[in-house]
């Protein structure tokens, strides 16, 4: 018996994690079946029929029922989704309408054929991606598969009946589903219902499928389903067992780690790990070690690597691209720090490594405490990883380049050694032969440097050996010395060329952190969110030579911001794929998974806040691919553009908050004085008239009379202060339009001095009108209301006793009024902001009680009449002084004035 | 016959106020700051101090505490009806009372009436009688038409408390302090229960009180002056 640790009866976090997060999804059921006819689609509708039965909330999504009666008979009563029609290449297609069922959101929906492969021009590449979508909506999924189209099985139900399958399924899909139903029929009784017509089979597959469902086939593939089921089974289990902390022993969380060459081996070996994996329940990664020759590849075995990795990341695998020369090490080094305990290579049959050892024999060698697993594969498919195809020196001219060079060299030596010979001894010779070899070596690399030695070597034997001008050699001295040197020169020469290849490596990856240093330089530098994304898109194109474009989310809808070369339109594919990358914060478009047919690939611009924006990026290449390392950059260059981008826009963020604040202040100040000047008077009122009330008899003539009066002066002071917040109110919304008539502007003044007179009792008021003003077009009440506030402004800012002067003059081609107080003044800080609404220059020892709003009202309607009202200090400095300008019409008045 | 000082900014509050404070047979002083309150108070302490908060020249919680350091002259407060925050604040500083603005004549003589006999309750240790239900804190009996009323120890504290002060009212810091001690001023919760306790053995409808009244925000008040 074992003593669990205290904590193993725990659930595991994660496991729990993971059930929370599957309780949200949809869930999805398969009808697993192993082979076409087995009845798949007719149990899940039979099981359909029975949820309608208990009120479930079924639709149809899709199913095919090929024409057959007993299928169309399950089908009947239950609600079938209309179809999308998809036009491609001139003909009409049918496809499920992903949208309808969004749309309608059943609590399940059923999806006949689950790896089937959508028609180009849909939402996604494969139906299973719309299952995805579904499930991610929380709709829960019936669908149909049959064994043959998993991935992982892909290599041997090709092996096993002899047809490619070409519709495959991620095994990753099977694994999630929430239950899987094992459709099972004998082979011999599917044979029969195959005889008697019962299964579909298209026209042109007549014959295919005679072979594909021979007894033998369909007994393997029934194994497989079986299998794939009871796999399936231990797995719930496992799970079960982690979620509700049921003691192990439990499968180690080892990882098991493939090792993929730049050749066609990569996928066979991705599928392989994949199997490994799913049968140990472990998760898996693959790696591809890129060395300095990695640029030497051919565009073809570059390809085998990047597919591979896609094909990982189907299969639920992970990946890892790492760099350096030696290999093993770099294996090595990522197996110990990531818990790997099984490492996967290639079986390969030859070494190419001069001075190296194959890479199996090397792992072997160093991998003291990791299993190395061996798959077989094809002899012209085995080179280790990295191993170019061809010499370094790859284009035929480069090395004919070398040669030249190689023999340029040697020839050259031989000379210098000449005149050497007649001075030294024939051991000094070699050194100059030595230096030839250097020098190729480090100009042209290995190969070259090797026959350069070779070459030296002849030349040294044949020239200065003796005898001399023959390839034989009579002394044994001179055997050693050219014996040593060969053995030198080609030693140094490999030691010259290998720093000079990690000389090249050392560049190019100098020339990578430069350009992204290069980049968050820009980017970093770029003040404003259109200079970042000018920076990113022009960096950007630049780098991997390709058009760029940043979209940015635009209301409701994503807009195009910036694009190297520019460009300010998308067709409806791209759109779409722009549309889906930013709102499922993957990427969509050309080389991903999700609308494949459109012509750019779009990435979402992601950071910790979130997706802050969409790069769509157009290859001028053939295909329109990127590379595995183009990839990797790119996913760079949009990381640091997305922190760009959020830093911009905490920017804005903060700004906007500013604003906001400052409006908040400005909404509390009007409250503040729209609740004070509003209650103020109304507390006077109120209290005059209930003293007066309560206390009528005791109160004498006088105080009544003063009583009466404070409630008349106060409901006085009320209504201005109304009438004021309703004409503010007009202007603001525009509603308050001058009426204008030919008008004296003295006969106005005069009717505003009389109307605030009561205002202005303590104040000593001096009035200087010049003798005949001109006319002018003026709105005679809201003019007067101009003047009354400024009046009232007057007499509130300065204290009792004090003068107010009013004059108005002629000044070239408009009238100039002014009124002058002479109270504490405005400080010239507040000039300009006496104007905003309620806003009060600050007192020393009084609040006035102004409504702020006075000066701000008469502004607009100064300048409603094509005026300007301004401030500056009072007469003889003392005091402040408003001044109105009104412009003089031109052209005479209709009528002379009379008093003319 | 009292001696009253109004300190309002709103000449015509101030005159109104003079006016039926007048008509009341009190004297009225009139300040339209706070230095010049301050001054008046120092110079010739009035019986009462009626405080608008809103003055241009000093915060008028400034102006509580300054009277208090110099006097002990009860203070009523003039305050917005929103200013919940203000009020309490005031009342903790050492203000007696507050009337809400806009407000009845009548309102505030009551108010004024209850400041002015303010605080000798205390010493006199007299029974107090607020409606049906009478309070003796020396003998620590509560009745309530003749009956006497079961109350538990805290609850006996709470009720004697707010009839120390009775008619004025108490913010809920304040009740917290003397009942529970200067360490539970934020515990409002406790206050609820026992205000909520206390209601059931006193009110005659507890869900409609009007002995122990709430003052929205601030706090509660016992009233004697029940029909």
């Amino acid at each position: 018996m074992t003593m669990a640790p205290a904590d193993a009866d725990r659930p595991n976090p994660d496991a729990l994690l993971e059930q929370a997060n599957r309780e949200k999804r949809g869930r999805l059921k398969i009808f697993l079946g192993a082979a076409p006819g087995v009845g798949k689609t007719y149990a899940m509708l039979e099981a359909a029929q029975a949820v309608r039965r208990d009120g479930g909330d079924v639709v149809v999504g899709i199913v095919e029922t090929h024409g057959r009666a007993e299928t169309e008979r399950l089908v009947a009563g239950l609600e079938v989704l209309p179809r999308a029609r998809l036009d491609y290449r001139g003909r009409a297609f049918q496809e499920m309408d992903l949208d309808a069922i969004l749309i309608r959101r059943p609590k399940l929906v059923l999806v006949d054929e689950l790896a089937h492969t959508n028609i180009p021009g849909s939402r996604h590449l494969r139906r299973w991606q719309d299952v995805e979508e579904l499930l991610g909506a929380g709709i829960d999924v019936w669908s149909t598969l049959n064994v043959q189209h998993l991935e992982s099985l892909n290599d041997i139900v090709e092996r096993i009946a002899g047809i490619k399958v070409r519709e495959t399924l991620p095994d990753s899909v099977l694994r999630a589903a929430d239950e899987i139903e094992m459709v099972d029929l004998p082979p011999p009784e599917l044979r029969q219902r195959l005889a008697e017509g019962k299964v579909y089979v298209p026209a042109q597959a007549q014959r295919a499928a005679e072979k594909f469902f021979s007894i033998g086939n369909l007994t393997a593939l029934r194994e497989m389903a079986l299998r794939q089921a009871a796999e399936r089974v231990d797995a719930q289990m496992l799970s079960y067992m982690r979620s509700h902390g049921i003691a192990g022993p439990w499968p180690t969380r080892d990882r098991i780690l493939v090792a993929i060459p730049a050749a066609p081996l990569a996928l066979r070996l991705v599928r392989a790990a994949k199997r490994m994996a799913e049968r140990r329940q472990m998760p898996w990664t693959v790696a591809h070690v890129e060395t300095h020759r990695h640029a030497n590849l051919s565009d073809a075995d570059k390809a085998h690597v990047t597919q591979a990795f896609r094909l990982t990341q189907q299969l639920g695998g992970e990946i890892a691209a790492l760099t350096g020369d030696d290999i093993t090490g770099e294996l090595l080094g990522w197996a110990r720090a990531n818990n790997v305990s099984q490492i996967v290579l290639g079986r390969t049959r030859r070494t190419r490594r001069l001075f190296g050892r194959s890479l199996t024999g090397d792992m072997l060698k160093r991998a003291s405490d990791h299993d190395i697993l061996l798959v077989g594969g094809v002899e012209e498919e085995a080179r280790p990883s990295g191993q170019p195809q061809r010499p370094p020196a790859a284009p035929l001219w480069t090395g004919w380049k070398a040669y030249a060079w190689s023999g340029l060299a040697v020839g050259v030596a031989s000379l210098i050694s000449w005149g050497v010979y007649t001075v030294l001894p024939v051991g000094n010779v070699s050194l100059v032969y030595l230096l030839a070899v250097l020098l190729i070596a480090t100009r042209f690399g290995l190969i070259p440097s090797v026959i350069t030695a070779l070459v030296a070597f002849f030349a040294f034997n044949y020239l200065f050996t003796e005898p001399r001008y023959t390839f034989s050699v009579s002394d044994s001295d001179d055997l050693l010395t050219i014996g040593f040197f060969l053995v030198a020169a080609i030693f140094t020469g490999q030691l010259a060329s290998r720093l000079r290849r990690q000389i090249e490596v050392t560049r190019t990856s100098q020339r990578r952190t430069a350009n992204l240093y290069d980049f968050s330089r820009k980017v970093s530098s770029a003040a404003s969110e259109d200079d970042v994304l000018w920076a990113v898109v022009h960096h950007v194109a630049a780098t991997l030579k390709a058009k760029v474009l940043i979209l940015l989310p635009d209301g409701g809808d994503l807009s195009i911001r910036a694009g190297y070369p520019p460009e300010d339109t998308l067709d409806q594919r791209a759109a779409a794929a722009a549309l889906w990358a930013w709102g499922n914060g993957q990427r969509a478009g050309r080389g991903s998974q999700t609308l494949p047919a459109a012509d750019w690939l779009f990435l979402p611009l992601r950071t910790q806040r979130g997706t802050v924006g969409v790069m769509g990026v157009q290859m001028d290449g053939a295909d329109g691919y990127l590379s595995t390392e183009q990839e990797r950059l790119l996913d760079t260059l949009s990381d640091q553009a997305a922190l760009a981008l959020e830093r911009t826009q905490l920017v804005q963020d903060i700004e906007a908050a500013q604003v906001a604040q400052e409006k908040e202040q400005l909404r509390a100040a009007l409250l503040s004085s729209l609740s004070h000047d509003l209650r103020t008077p109304l507390v006077s009122i109120l209290g005059a008239a209930t003293s007066l009330i309560t206390y009528e008899e005791a109160l004498d003539r006088s105080a009544r009379l003063e009583l009466t009066q404070t409630i008349q002066e106060e409901a006085e002071r009320l209504n201005r202060f109304v009438q004021n917040l309703l004409d503010m109110t007009r202007l603001g919304s525009g509603g308050l339009k001058p009426k204008t008539d030919w008008a004296d502007l003295s006969d106005i003044i005069g009717r505003a001095l009389a109307r605030a007179r009561p205002l202005l009792k303590g104040h000593k008021v001096k009035v200087d009108l010049a003798p005949g003003l001109p006319l002018l077009q003026l709105d005679p009440v809201l003019m007067e209301q101009v003047f009354f506030n400024l009046l009232d402004n007057a007499a509130k800012y300065s204290p009792a006793g004090t003068a107010i002067t009013v004059w108005a003059r002629r000044q070239g081609s408009q009238v100039t009024a002014e009124i002058c107080d002479q109270g504490p003044g405005i400080p010239p800080a507040d000039q300009e902001r006496v104007f905003d609404m309620f806003y009060r220059v600050q007192q020393g020892d009084k609040q006035t009680a102004g409504t702020g709003l006075g000066l701000a009202i008469a502004k607009g309607l100064v300048e409603a009449h094509g005026g300007t009202i301004g401030v500056m200090s009072g007469i003889h400095g003392v005091g402040a002084s408003l001044v109105v300008r009104l412009p003089i019409p031109e052209g005479p008045p209709a009528a002379a004035p009379e008093t003319e | 016959m009292s001696r009253i000082l109004v300190v309002d900014d709103e000449a015509p509050i101030r005159r109104f106020l003079r006016i039926s404070l007048g008509a009341n047979g009190h004297q009225v002083a009139e300040a339209e700051n706070g230095a010049e309150a301050l001054a008046l108070v120092r110079a010739d302490p009035p019986d009462l101090v009626i405080l608008d908060l809103g003055l241009p020249d000093m915060d008028g919680q400034e102006v509580v505490s300054a009277i208090r350091d110099i006097s002990p002259v009860p203070i009523l407060i003039l305050s917005v009806r929103a200013g919940e925050a203000d009020k309490v604040e005031a009342l903790d500083r050492g203000a007696e009372d507050y009337v809400a603005k806009p407000f009845g004549i009548a309102e505030l003589m009551a108010r004024v009436r209850v400041a002015l006999r303010r605080a000798p309750l205390a010493a006199t240790s007299s029974i107090i009688q607020a409606g049906p239900v009478s309070i003796d804190p020396d003998r620590r009996i509560v009745t309530r038409d003749g009956a006497e009323l079961r109350l538990s120890r805290r609850e006996q504290d709470l009720l004697f408390a707010l009839a120390r002060h009775a008619d004025h009212v108490l913010t809920h810091r304040q009740i917290l302090r003397e009942v529970w001690g200067p360490a539970h001023v934020e515990d409002t919760a406790y206050l609820r229960v026992y205000i909520g306790q206390l209601r059931h053995k006193l009110e005659e409808k507890p869900a409609e009180p009007v002995l122990i009244v709430t003052e929205p925000g601030v706090g509660y008040r016992l009233r004697t002056d029940v029909g």
